[in-house]
């Protein structure tokens, strides 16, 4: 039994990172909002890094319902594509300077979204992670979470229904 | 928690004396504290969200297309999360201009399905209603729609907080 040499992990991460890079900073409206992803192998945290233009009520000061809503759309959105390219990009499939040229796979569209908010949202980093409850051939479904400084204490949850792009294109 | 307002800016009365109290009087000045109450909020100004008309527990609100609020590179449709927060946005202005609602509201849950993309190009338009107020929470019901009214691009249904309990 001969298995294939492993690639260099320089070359794994480095494809992987392209390829979450031209995804991400392809969305205008991700770059707006300054939402960046951190990656650990196929898992993705979504990091919103505060800025004064996300708050929605000076006086206290907290972040505004509609940048957590975002937030949480986006995270769920990357996880669902990031888990439909993952298979391409391991096996080297997908092509990556189509892809960084602004050929980007179309996006899973959102059906229906429902936020909770469970705390105020305080000016500093939130964070988010989503995870895919069903994913089908047209429908997906997502709960994320999103937290400030303790994971078990998240400020805001949503759980989101999408209709997945087609595979033929 | 969501949408909140600076409690000094709902208790400054505006415009109340030597104006009869009637109902235009009484628009005009819910319009206003929409107004000052909008721009009082970072994000929303930093979306471009301006107030169309606001009364009894019920606003409208407008967001003008562009560029930077897109979520679909290909076709140029605005970000989801850009219409989440218009609703946001608009119900808890609704919610405060609704009579029983005193001080800070801060959303509880917002749903928001989407019916159809906005037309690339087309400014957002929100309207929300407030149908009911308790003693602790505001129920909301809201639509977004850009040029053609008949079709609406997205509806909402949300709670938010009433009272200072938030």
């Amino acid at each position: 039994m001969t298995r294939a040499k492993p690639e260099p992990v320089q070359v794994v991460k480095q494809r992987r990172d392209a390829a979450l890079t031209s995804l991400v900073q392809g969305v205008p409206y991700i770059r707006f909002l300054g939402i960046e992803f951190d990656r650990r192998g196929d898992e993705l945290t979504g990091v919103l890094p505060y800025a004064e233009h996300l708050i929605g009520n000076p006086g206290l000061p907290a972040l505004h319902g509609g940048a957590t809503a975002a937030f949480l759309e986006v995270t769920a959105i990357i996880g669902l594509s990031w888990s439909m390219l993952w298979d391409g990009v391991e096996r080297g499939e997908l092509d990556l300077a189509a892809m960084q040229a602004g050929d980007l796979p179309r996006l899973p569209k959102t059906i229906g979204f429902t936020v909770d908010y469970l705390r105020s949202g305080l000016p500093r980093d939130s964070y988010a992670r989503a995870r895919i409850n069903r994913s089908g051939r047209r429908y997906a479904s997502v709960h994320v979470e999103a937290w400030q400084d303790n994971r078990a204490r998240p400020h805001a949850q949503a759980t989101g229904h999408f209709l997945m792009p087609r595979k033929d294109g | 928690m969501g949408v909140n307002s600076p409690q000094e800016i709902l208790a400054s009365p505006t415009m109340t004396e030597n104006t009869e109290d009637t109902d235009e009087n009484h628009h005009a000045e819910q319009l206003r504290a929409t107004q000052q109450f909008i721009a009082s909020l970072p994000h929303s100004k930093a979306l471009g969200m301006r107030v169309i008309s606001a009364g009894a527990g019920t606003a409208e609100l407008a967001m003008e297309y562009d560029p930077r609020f897109v979520g679909d590179p290909e076709s140029g449709v605005i970000h989801g999360g850009a219409v989440s927060a218009l609703m946001d946005t608009c119900c808890g202005a609704a919610a405060m201009a609704h009579p029983d609602v005193k001080g800070v509201t801060a959303t509880i849950d917002l749903r928001i399905d989407y019916m159809r993309p906005a037309t690339p190009g087309q400014s957002i338009r929100a309207q929300a209603t407030c149908y009911h107020v308790t003693r602790n929470v505001a129920f909301l019901r809201a639509r977004a729609i850009d040029d053609d009214e008949e079709r609406p691009v997205a509806s909402a249904t949300g709670t938010f907080t009433t009272g200072t309990g938030a």
